[in-house]
């Protein structure tokens, strides 16, 4: 399908696509097996000028939005969603600053990470905080100049590898949800460790740790905003990085989908191709409708925050959980395909299954993306 | 620091015809690609860049479509590129194409080092590079794996040889032909794609040259082609084991009855 996009975000779409092809597939099931977070790549995307697709030109970047952080999260995961997530899992963590940083936080912090000479993080998952974000413990008290956090985060994508990394933490727990603040956090502060590195089903080319806070001493020109506004960044930060989560279950499902549809194609059973068969050419067609769906839902979403509407919470649920349920289909029907050897290690597939799980839970559960769509229906009627 | 660096447009694949009356490759509907050996050019150009400042020109000699291997370089961070194009030049040999080339090199002027791939893929001559130099009278190393230093207008090389290498050091300006060894190249950037889409390249015909015009293209060009054959395949070898006095007994007995 035709989605005209413009000449720049085709260039983009085939360049990544050649270093998905070129750089990522060769080393994708490597990288899966040793668990080892893939710097060599992160080099590559950095040469290539892919770090900073979605960050404005005057901090270095190529000035693109969230349509083309789409273009490249779904071209790299079509090689390798664990990898991808290196970039993607950075952009997560830039969000927050894009948004609600002020003039010098965004000039200190947003260069380096356009430049893909570091990486960030967004650190606001805790042990018994994940969907009820409001049940955090991780605490920021002021004192002078300074905050200084305590407490705990855990399944940190990018935790460990980035330097940036922006954390949400109560700066006054009486107020609940509106006693949150985000701050941002370098590697290397006194009073800022890693814990324990998770080992995972899939994308593990991606590294996934605890952040340890011990009276970690930060100065206050690092809060994100005003103090209290850290649920809000949360939630509008996830408003906007929600189709590229979208993204990245498409780029796995296309990556899925197209080594079945040439495999089908030069697997012979009963003297044939298995593509003859109608039982597997109805799987290749609704694989291809569901994927292509997704991908308009996603590009639609993303050209809607890119243009500035400002409602966009119920749409970007919509593309995340439509695009990683699909994904999930898609690949489990793409390991049938594949038969016996789709089960096997030897063959990609299995893979981009393990892959695609991740996508239905994280950056919200597919159930917590499916009461904001209900919520937002909701209030939309009553409005009216 | 001023580099040019040399590049040809080959067709991608090694199954090429040959004109059975010219006995020149046909080109037509075959897949064009950066010569593979170039690329390696362009990289180490390009690092050359990084390491010490100044700009990279691409220079190419070939049809007007040829132009597609200098946005490519430009994508690969040239900053600039010039197309040497001439019914004129049609039917070049290597004499013919060092000499065009060289006439191209002059009227660029300010070059401190060209660099070229060791040879094209599709003509195996490796004399290009070597007839540029020549005949623009500068010093030229050929089969570079590794460039030391440049520094006080001289430069350090180690040249690749059959068993090692050997280390020479030449005054600038110069001419290099590389090998694979020397780097691994890079894919394009999206800043330099974006560029190689909207730049402007120069294409340059024969009056636009101080040349002669007698030395171009079929008619100055000496070499000629009495037939092209892919030649048989290297017997495999024999190894004669046992004793060394018997194995050698047995070795020159053989060698006697090849002779025979």
């Amino acid at each position: 399908m035709d989605y005209l996009l413009t000449e720049e975000q085709m260039m983009l779409r085939d360049l990544c696509r050649e270093v998905a092809e070129e750089k990522i597939m060769p080393v994708a099931a490597e990288y899966d097996e040793k668990e080892e977070f893939p710097w060599e790549i992160v080099k590559t995307l950095a040469q290539s000028d892919l770090c900073g697709v979605y960050i404005p030109e005057e901090y270095g970047g190529m000035g693109g939005g969230i349509l083309e952080l789409c273009i490249l999260v779904e071209e790299l995961s079509r090689g390798c969603a664990g990898i991808a997530l290196s970039v993607a899992g950075t952009a997560l963590g830039t969000d927050p600053i894009l948004l609600y940083g002020n003039e010098d936080q965004k000039k200190k912090y947003l260069p380096d990470i356009a430049s893909g000479k570091k990486l960030a993080a967004y650190a606001i998952t805790e042990p018994a905080a994940g969907s009820d974000v409001s049940s955090m413990q991780t605490t920021a008290t002021k004192d002078g100049d300074y905050y200084v956090l305590n407490g705990t985060k855990h399944f940190i994508t990018n935790g460990g590898d980035a330097e940036t990394y922006t954390v949400i933490a109560m700066t006054d727990k009486k107020k609940g949800s509106r006693g949150a603040s985000a701050f941002i956090v370098e590697k290397g502060t006194p009073g800022f460790t890693f814990g324990k590195k998770e080992h995972k089903l899939g994308i593990r080319a991606s590294s996934t740790r605890e952040l340890i806070f011990e009276d970690c001493r930060i100065s206050k020109e690092n809060l994100l905003g005003k103090e209290g506004q850290g649920f809000m960044i949360a939630m509008k930060t996830f408003d906007m990085s929600r189709p590229g989560i979208g993204a990245q279950a498409l780029g796995i499902a296309q990556g899925a989908f197209d080594a079945a549809l040439k495999y089908s194609n030069e697997r012979e059973q009963f003297g044939k191709p298995i593509s003859s068969f109608q039982g597997i050419q109805f799987m290749l067609a609704d694989m291809a409708t569901q994927i292509e769906a997704a991908r308009a839902l996603i590009y639609a979403t993303a050209r809607q925050i890119d243009a500035g509407a400002k409602e966009i919470s119920k749409e970007s649920s919509m593309a995340k959980m439509f695009a990683s349920d699909v994904a999930m289909s898609v690949t489990v029907d793409a390991i049938q395909i594949f038969g016996g050897y789709g089960y096997i290690k030897e063959y990609p597939v299995e893979k981009y299954m393990r892959d695609a799980k991740i996508t239905q839970i994280y950056e919200g559960t597919n159930q917590i993306q499916r009461s904001i769509i209900a919520l937002n229906l909701i209030k939309e009627l009553k409005k009216k | 620091m001023n580099i040019i660096v040399c590049i040809k447009q080959v067709p991608d694949t090694t199954q090429v015809k040959i004109d059975p009356v010219t006995n020149t490759l046909i080109r037509d509907g075959v897949e064009s690609i950066v010569n593979p050996f170039d690329a390696y050019a362009v990289e180490e150009a390009v690092r050359l860049k990084e390491r010490y400042g100044g700009k990279v020109l691409a220079l190419t000699m070939g049809p007007p479509q040829a132009e597609a291997v200098l946005r490519e370089a430009i994508g690969l961070g040239c900053d600039e590129g010039i197309l040497v194009s001439d019914r004129a030049f049609a039917g070049s040999d290597t004499l013919a194409t060092g000499y065009t080339l060289a006439a191209a090199i002059r009227k660029i002027k300010i070059f401190d080092i060209i660099l070229c791939g060791k040879q094209a893929s599709d003509g195996d001559t490796a004399q290009v590079g070597p007839g540029i130099a020549t005949q623009l009278d500068i010093p030229q190393i050929t089969y570079v794996k590794k460039i030391e230093k440049i520094e006080d207008n001289k430069l350090i090389a180690h040249r690749m040889i059959e068993e090692g290498f050997e280390m020479i050091e030449t005054s600038l300006p110069c001419l290099l032909t590389v090998v694979k060894e020397i780097n691994e190249p890079r894919l394009p950037s999206l800043k330099g794609k974006m560029k190689a889409k909207k730049i402007e390249i120069p294409a340059w015909k024969a009056i636009d040259l101080d040349i002669d015009e007698v030395q171009l293209g079929l008619t100055g060009s000496p070499t000629w082609v009495s037939k092209i054959f892919t030649p048989p395949p290297r017997p495999k070898g024999e190894i004669f084991e046992g004793a060394a006095e018997e194995s050698v007994n047995k070795l020159v007995e053989v060698l006697k009855d090849r002779l025979k």
